[in-house]
């Protein structure tokens, strides 16, 4: 007894922490449709403003409650300038370039805070009366957990009375459940919109600033924080208040009792939970299935082969590649294997994103899996190479066919959070796993054979992979396969009613991607020598989303293009300026909000204007 | 034998029962319209055929088999073919390259990895374009298509894999009324010529009356009434819960 009442009390505090951030993140979904990838950073923002103004207050406790309040108005008044510069102009935007856009604010903000506050953690110096204890049943527990316990039903009650009491609260509700009801009601929707972007962001920067007395205000906050509350957000069900507050004492508790219990599986264990969750409730806790929107996304356009002219262009770029280690030094050379990885790490999304209709934000994971698998044999069982450029696919698309059996059956925003649940537990194997995979230090000395290791010959066998991958992915496209697996996306019952089978379609699709992404992994490693946890990271499955989406997903040359236009612009940016991830992150917004459909769409849409008919 | 034979159909939803001890059959080259007013249980009753709902007892018999239950993918292997209400098509492809899909997996031709969809087919597709009256969009994308003809795409991808029974749930719901007659006329050829049953639900009494051969009332999850059209226009039941007293036909 006397460990279950303080960890399960801690648990609460905990619960009530990632509530604050997860009601803000559900209620800004429900009313916008916008999964909002930055709310971490408005936490993180939240923490160092909190630290700002706290740091230059008197220590008594009514200065310290001012000062979160003020962290969290202006929060609030930060989260307005986001609505209003970037989400507003993507609101049309289809939902993954919205999440996108909301991403390039994250590598913005995060620029932007270490060039304000600097890299070093900042922890808030702890008054007297913050590090009092109460007596519990024979336990001493912090004041503080306490007085959180109390505040997560205390926004619960608040945000209660303001949807149900209030005339706001009854039009966000009723944007929740129909937002196109409500813009033909008349109702100013860019002011609904704004305040609950303001709302949702106060209660992030709350969340941050009422984190400062447990820890600190520090860089690692925004994605450490967005994955916890997806998850809680996810479990509850999107845009379901009292769903994220559930979700959270069940994550919260069981994060706690997890550290104590089997402190190495606890994020294997949250991520387990959301699987459970979603694989029964396949819309969440207490969320209800997501209904169609109205204003139905663009229609895809047809797929046709390119036209010659750009297939000659395609070709003259592939000879050129083929000659680049005469024209190129050993640098360059590096980068062009490089972009030969980011186009099997691109096409292989592609094809189950686009064709195949199902958004991966957990593509990492395939990478991850094929470079382990690589670097595990050559560690262990000194597996040459070959094999184990072979041994990759293979693991690859064996994981993404054990996955695939419970995942096939969910569709839009659930989906892509179970792949990245799924890709959050082969990181946290491979870096918890010390015995066998080293953990954080990686897998060293994954070296290619005599014969392969000199720059140009790598290059020129990742570039014949590559290419041969991307051809042979093509031609399943045009196949009857690939024909079926775009049937299913453009119209389940349709397919299912002229005969085809979508859950199998859909599975080969991801076993076909799982395997062409392994190969990228694979290949990978032996160029850098290593394998690390850092390659199933959150930031890598977005850098496979950036490349697929910025190519575009209607033409089977957008995640080439995407692939490698992200690839030169990250080794351009990183090597000359330090703010390399507030520019990058400018980019993205300022593409997205210039090309929606992607830069080798919008290159098609240009050249065909007025051919099509 | 009848194509389809449809016994003691029944089917509740928490407490309501949606649909009770239906029966019908529907005779090769036969139209048999379902009708009722709003909530009678047609639909219901319509995607219980179809397999997108399973029944709580009764049995769907195709040509003697029972297809009682199945997935609406096995019903579509044994030759059941269905149009949507709100239409159902393919809009990343042709017109033609839509047709190609469905005889690809009449034929089971899809789990083929290497030869290009290009051309396979095309001949057939275009003849089933033809007699819908699409050839001459054949190379169209989907997307662009007039309401009218992608309700006429879809009958002929429904026509794809050679079905001996078609569904056509509300197939003229959204259509102008000079449209509707064609679509349906165009259907009643197609049923003669094949010797294919049709059964559909309709709301639009002009188009019931002057292509069914028979006609089915629902009420309340309940069959009140099967007939021609005269004798469903005559009975009284009939006029009474559904068209209304002193009704005339050509409601919308």
């Amino acid at each position: 007894m006397e460990i279950v009442i303080p960890q399960l009390l801690t648990g609460l505090a905990g619960a009530s922490s990632l509530f604050l951030i997860a009601s803000g993140l559900t209620i800004i979904f429900g009313v916008t449709r916008i999964v909002n990838f930055s709310h971490g950073s408005l936490m993180m923002l939240g923490a160092y403003i909190g630290w700002s103004i706290l740091t230059r207050l008197p220590r008594d406790p009514e200065w310290f409650v001012l000062g979160v309040l003020a962290a969290a108005l202006a929060t609030a008044a930060i989260g307005v300038v986001l609505e209003i510069t970037v989400l507003r102009r993507v609101y049309r935007a289809p939902e993954l370039f919205q999440l996108l856009a909301t991403f390039g604010v994250v590598l913005v903000l995060q620029d932007v805070t270490l060039w304000l506050w600097g890299a070093v953690e900042l922890p808030l110096p702890r008054p007297r009366w913050l590090r009092g204890f109460v007596e519990i049943a024979g336990s001493r527990l912090p004041l503080y957990d306490l007085i959180l316990i109390g505040i997560g039903p205390l926004v619960l009650g608040l945000l209660w009375l303001a949807l149900h009491r209030t005339r706001w609260g009854t039009l966000v509700r009723a944007a929740t459940l129909d937002r196109g009801m409500v813009a033909a009601l008349g109702v100013d929707q860019r002011l609904l919109f704004t305040s609950v972007f303001a709302l949702g962001a106060g209660l992030a920067g709350l969340g941050g600033a009422l984190s400062l007395p447990n820890s600190s205000a520090n860089l690692g906050i925004d994605l450490s924080v967005i994955t916890d509350a997806f998850v809680v957000v996810v479990v509850g069900g999107l845009g379901s208040l009292t769903g994220a507050f559930v979700a959270s004492l069940l994550i919260g508790v069981l994060q706690a009792f997890g550290i104590m219990l089997l402190p190495k599986i606890t994020l294997v264990l949250v991520f387990l939970v959301m699987a459970v969750v979603l694989v029964f409730r396949p819309n969440g806790l207490l969320g209800r299935p997501q209904a169609e929107a109205r204003e139905a996304a663009l229609p895809a356009p047809v797929v046709r082969a390119a036209p010659r002219e750009l297939r000659l262009l395609g070709l003259a770029v592939l000879l050129l590649a083929a000659a680049a280690p005469f024209l190129a030094g050993d640098y360059a050379l590096s980068v062009l294997t490089d972009a030969c990885v980011a186009i099997l790490f691109a096409v292989s999304l592609h094809f189950m994103m686009g064709p195949g209709g199902m958004a991966s934000f957990g593509h990492a994971a395939w990478f991850g899996i094929g470079a382990y698998a690589a670097g595990l044999l050559l560690h262990w069982l000194g597996t040459p190479m070959p094999f184990g450029l072979l041994a990759a696919p293979l693991a690859g698309g064996l994981f993404a066919a054990l996955f695939g059996w419970f995942v096939v059956r969910l569709s839009g925003v659930y989906l892509s959070m179970l792949t990245l649940a799924f890709a959050q537990i082969t990181w946290a194997i491979s870096f918890q796993w010390v015995e066998v995979t080293a953990g954080d230090n990686g897998l060293l000395g994954v070296w290619p054979p005599e014969w392969a290791r000199s720059p140009r010959v790598y290059y020129w066998l990742a570039l014949g992979l590559a290419a041969g991958v991307a051809l042979l992915l093509r031609r399943v496209l045009y196949a009857p396969y690939g024909y079926a697996l775009r049937a299913a996306r453009d119209s389940s019952p349709r397919a299912q009613s002229i005969g085809l089978d979508v859950p199998r379609l859909r599975m080969v699709a991801l076993v076909i991607a799982g395997a062409s992404c392994g190969l990228g992994g694979a290949l990978f490693s032996y160029a850098k020598g290593g394998v690390f946890p850092t390659y199933i990271s959150i930031a890598h499955s977005v850098e496979a989303l950036l490349m697929v989406l910025l190519g575009g997903l209607q033409t089977m040359a957008g995640p080439i293009v995407g692939a490698l236009i992200y690839t030169g612009l990250a080794d351009l940016l990183v090597r000359s300026t330090d703010l390399w991830r507030l520019v990058l992150g400018a980019v993205i917004v300022v593409l997205v909000i210039a090309f929606p459909e992607g830069i080798a769409g919008a290159v098609r849409r240009l050249w065909l204007r007025g051919r099509e008919a | 034998m009848s194509t389809l034979v449809v016994q003691g159909l029944r089917k509740s939803f928490g407490g309501v029962r949606a649909v009770s001890d239906v029966s019908f059959h529907v005779a090769p080259g036969e139209m048999l319209a379902l009708i009722g007013p709003n909530g009678a249980g047609k639909s219901t009753c319509f995607n219980m055929v179809g397999g997108q709902l399973p029944p709580d007892a009764g049995t769907v018999l195709l040509e003697g088999r029972p297809i009682t239950g199945l997935s609406p993918r096995a019903i579509a292997h044994r030759g059941v073919g269905r149009t949507f209400q709100i239409t159902a098509t393919f809009g990343s492809m042709t017109v033609r390259e839509n047709v190609q899909m469905a005889l690809l997996a009449h034929r089971r031709e899809i789990w083929q990895f290497w030869r290009p969809v290009a051309g396979r087919h095309a001949d057939k597709a275009d003849a089933l374009l033809d007699q819908v009256g699409l050839a001459a969009q054949a190379d169209r994308a989907t997307s662009v298509l007039a309401y009218g003809d992608l309700k006429r795409l879809e009958l002929a991808i429904a026509l794809g894999n050679g079905p001996r029974l078609l569904l056509m749930d509300e197939p003229t719901a959204g259509m102008a009324p000079a449209e509707r007659v064609a679509l349906m006329q165009l259907t009643r050829r197609l049923a003669t010529e094949r010797g294919m049953a049709v059964l559909f639900t309709e709301h639009d009494m002009d188009v019931v009356f002057d292509v069914s051969d028979r006609i089915l009332v629902l009420n309340r999850g309940q069959l009140m009434a099967e007939g021609n059209g005269a004798s469903i226009r005559a009975n009284p039941a009939v006029r009474e819960v559904y068209l209304g007293s002193g009704a005339t036909s050509g409601g919308h």
